[in-house]
């Protein structure tokens, strides 16, 4: 698992704390990547196992932005599992896949997924999106 | 040796890279995100995924070999690959990729023998070629921690 503080300054709001998780390394570093040069803090895991572990001991992550494709437990899975949750169901989920396939788009939405990107994923959308999504 | 040489010699490398097609924008992207909190992002992703697509060719290498005509798994198996090469931008090895599932979607085996073959070249070479551009950026890195000029990116 990977998290990098935000840089907010002492007395500022607090930085917004985005919970990424991809199943690929290189994906995870990517996200990470992106999300830290917009200043946000990021933790990344692997699975949406590993996402539910992390959101029932951190209180505060305001954003989760899932891969779709994972073993054991899809993006899609996770969303659902967040949105039935009365704790967690106000957290914006976003999700994430290489295919573009309208029907698990529309399905994700359905659920209440926040939005859906596709891969490989760029500064500039996950910019607007949290531009959108957080502040 | 000077930083400018070095300088030129490492954005002349990596125009070559894209002219010939190894790398694509992804790429340029990755750099894009270095600062002076992650100065060889570019770098540690780059190495994190040699170290994943080295895992996940194998894992292809053994499901040809365990499970024949299982080209369901197959798929399965090189689309995380390709995955993981679309992130960074490796252009040439993503098409490779990308011919290997196609020749799985029409069954045909010898196709994905032969593609999987080209699949590790592609692999190799990118390997070969990015390790001398870091290198080289590593050299003219040295001279700038002294001279303190900006560093080559995608948009000079």
């Amino acid at each position: 698992m990977a998290s990098r503080k935000g840089l907010g300054d002492e007395g500022s709001a607090p930085v917004p704390h985005v919970l990424a998780v991809d199943d690929s390394p290189v994906d995870r570093a990517v996200i990470a990547g992106i999300l830290r040069s917009s200043r946000f803090r990021v933790t990344a895991v692997e699975s949406g196992k590993r996402a539910l572990e992390l959101l029932g001991t951190e209180p505060n992550v305001s954003m989760i932005i899932t891969d779709y494709w994972m073993p054991e437990m899809t993006g899609y899975e996770l969303l659902k599992k967040v949105k039935e949750s009365s704790r967690l169901k106000e957290i914006p989920v976003v999700i994430m896949s290489s295919e573009n396939v309208p029907t698990r788009i529309n399905r994700c939405l359905e659920e209440g997924a926040e939005d859906f990107l596709l891969k490989p994923v760029r500064p500039a959308d996950v910019s607007r999106l949290c531009s959108r999504v957080l502040r | 040796m000077d930083y400018s040489n070095l300088r030129r010699q490492a954005a002349s490398m990596k125009k070559s890279l894209f002219d010939q097609g190894y790398l694509d924008e992804q790429f340029c992207q990755v750099e894009d995100l270095q600062d002076e909190a992650s100065p060889n992002f570019a770098e540690e992703v780059v190495t994190l995924f040699f170290k994943d697509s080295a895992k996940l060719i194998s894992n292809v290498e053994q499901a040809l070999e365990k499970y024949p005509k299982d080209f369901n798994r197959w798929d399965a198996y090189m689309q995380q690959l390709k995955g993981s090469c679309s992130s960074i931008g490796a252009s040439r090895m993503k098409s490779e990729c990308m011919s290997f599932r196609d020749y799985c979607g029409q069954g045909n085996v010898e196709g994905c023998m032969r593609s999987f073959q080209k699949v590790k070249r592609e692999h190799g070479a990118l390997r070969q070629k990015l390790e001398a551009y870091f290198q080289l950026l590593r050299q003219a890195g040295q001279l700038v921690l002294l001279e303190l000029p900006p560093g080559p990116g995608c948009k000079n």
